[in-house]
């Protein structure tokens, strides 16, 4: 890649106001740093992720407000977490975990275990209980 | 209380951590020289391990691998530590702060509020350097960024005890023990020749087998997969490879700087030949995005233009097999 090559695409990387460094050639065939804005293949795969990850939590609200899983399961998606993930967060093996997404089971959790859950998606008691409470 | 150092931003925080200590110790070193030296160049598929529900592909050698390979390589003493208890690792960091020692940490990056949200993904092999403190704000130089930055120590608990894979548990590092002058002649020597073997290894999914591996993959994603999942897996390749970090090119370009530098210091023309053959695959593994970008872009994908992608990796893999070999041949 040439120095004036560098691709200086609109990206993501402008809400946080900072370019990155890449390597290239100068003219002399030297190699040298250049800042870019970002680069539009890689802005379009970043975005699709990002969209995957919101019809993902989507899925899981319906899923939750169909009384089909519980709320875990909408929080860990929120946070663009996975059950392994969330297990290693909340200290408790994969399959309890998993466990947990079932309405059934959920409703009988202790408090002390909910208060795990609460703390890890940093939300209260109300809003773990009722996902309708959870900002945007 | 604030420790008198300098920020470099780097291409890639690993190697940025690596350089930018090394400086302050008074040590030349650039970020190309350590990735070389730390042979930080590979390609692996990792069978059976998902990724933001995607299969996971790395340009790179593994976190902490390419800083410990560059310090034995040259000779230097690094002091690690990771802890159970984040106010034990707080005292250890605040004690090396007071003797006026910079210190890099690994971190997650979920909670690294100074970075685009939509960049906060669970990884936990990012690297950072902390360079003072003020009142409860820690001071950070964090390589991929272009200016120094600030954390509270909330959030650097909360990203130095991140969870999941790789979590770093409240890793610190710092050189120790220097010697008197950087053997880096023999250092770039071993460095290159463990890339050739890495990428030349006889492992299905390891280097110039592995990106084969991968082609043969892509051409049956779309069938066995469905085209949403195979797009996903596509795009999630293609970020792997250029995201914040590589340099461009999946860190070929790096790769190439660093044959041009080594040239210089090794006096060994062939290198600086050998850079620019580099710098054409790390051209040909940007036409590669490019092309796959339009298939992910099109959600509505064709298989012959998976086809058309995989292809193309077989030809950079058929690239990258000479080149090694050449590479392996110049440095013998």
């Amino acid at each position: 890649m040439k120095k004036d090559e560098v691709p200086q695409d609109k990206s993501n990387l402008e809400s946080a106001n900072f370019k990155e460094l890449c390597y290239a050639v100068d003219e002399n065939g030297e190699y040298t740093t250049v800042n870019s804005s970002g680069w539009d293949p890689k802005t379009i795969a970043l975005n699709k992720a990002i969209e995957d990850i919101k019809e993902r939590v989507e899925d899981a609200k319906q899923r939750v407000l169909n009384n089909q899983s519980s709320p875990i399961e909408y929080y860990m998606e929120f946070h663009k977490m996975d059950l392994p993930i969330l297990a290693s967060y909340v200290g408790m093996w994969k399959w309890r975990v998993k466990r947990h997404f079932k309405p059934k089971v959920f409703n009988k959790l202790p408090k002390k275990i909910l208060q795990k859950y609460a703390d890890v998606f940093d939300v209260s008691m109300e809003q773990l209980n009722n996902i309708t409470l959870h900002g945007n | 209380m604030e420790i008198n150092f300098t920020h470099h931003q780097s291409a890639h925080c690993e190697n940025g951590v690596i350089s930018n200590l090394m400086k302050h110790h008074g040590f030349q070193v650039s970020e190309p020289l350590a990735f070389g030296i730390g042979s930080g160049l590979l390609f692996c598929y990792i069978p059976f391990l998902m990724v933001n529900h995607a299969p996971a592909f790395t340009y790179r050698a593994l976190p902490g691998i390419i800083f410990k390979r560059f310090a034995k390589r040259v000779g230097i003493k690094i002091k690690r530590e990771k802890f159970k208890n984040p106010q034990q690792a707080k005292a250890r960091l605040d004690e090396n702060l007071k003797n006026n020692n910079p210190v890099g940490l690994q971190v997650g990056v979920y909670n690294l509020v100074y970075f685009p949200d939509e960049y906060r993904f669970h990884f936990n092999a990012h690297n950072l350097v902390v360079y003072g403190k003020q009142n409860d704000t820690y001071l950070i130089s964090d390589p991929v960024m272009e200016t120094v930055t600030t954390l509270t120590d909330k959030q650097l608990e909360k990203v130095r005890f991140a969870k999941g894979a790789f979590a770093p548990k409240g890793h610190i590092y710092y050189p120790v023990d220097f010697p008197k002058e950087l053997d880096l002649e023999k250092a770039i020597v071993k460095g290159i020749k463990h890339t050739c073997k890495d990428m030349l290894a006889p492992i299905p999914v390891l280097g110039v087998n592995g990106i084969r591996h991968t082609a043969k993959l892509i051409r049956k994603w779309p069938k066995k997969k469905g085209v949403k999942k195979a797009n996903h897996y596509l795009g999630q390749i293609v970020r792997m490879q250029e995201e914040i970090g590589t340099g461009g090119g999946g860190f070929r370009y790096i790769f190439a700087a660093f044959l041009q530098e080594s040239s210089n210091i090794l006096n060994k023309p062939e290198l600086s030949n050998l850079s620019k053959e580099m710098t054409l695959i790390g051209d040909s593994w940007r036409d590669f995005a490019v092309d796959a970008s339009r298939i992910y872009k099109n959600r509505s994908a064709k298989e012959d233009a998976y086809n058309n992608v995989a292809t193309q990796l077989e030809v950079i893999a058929d690239k990258e097999e000479v080149f090694f070999k050449k590479l392996k041949n110049a440095i013998k």
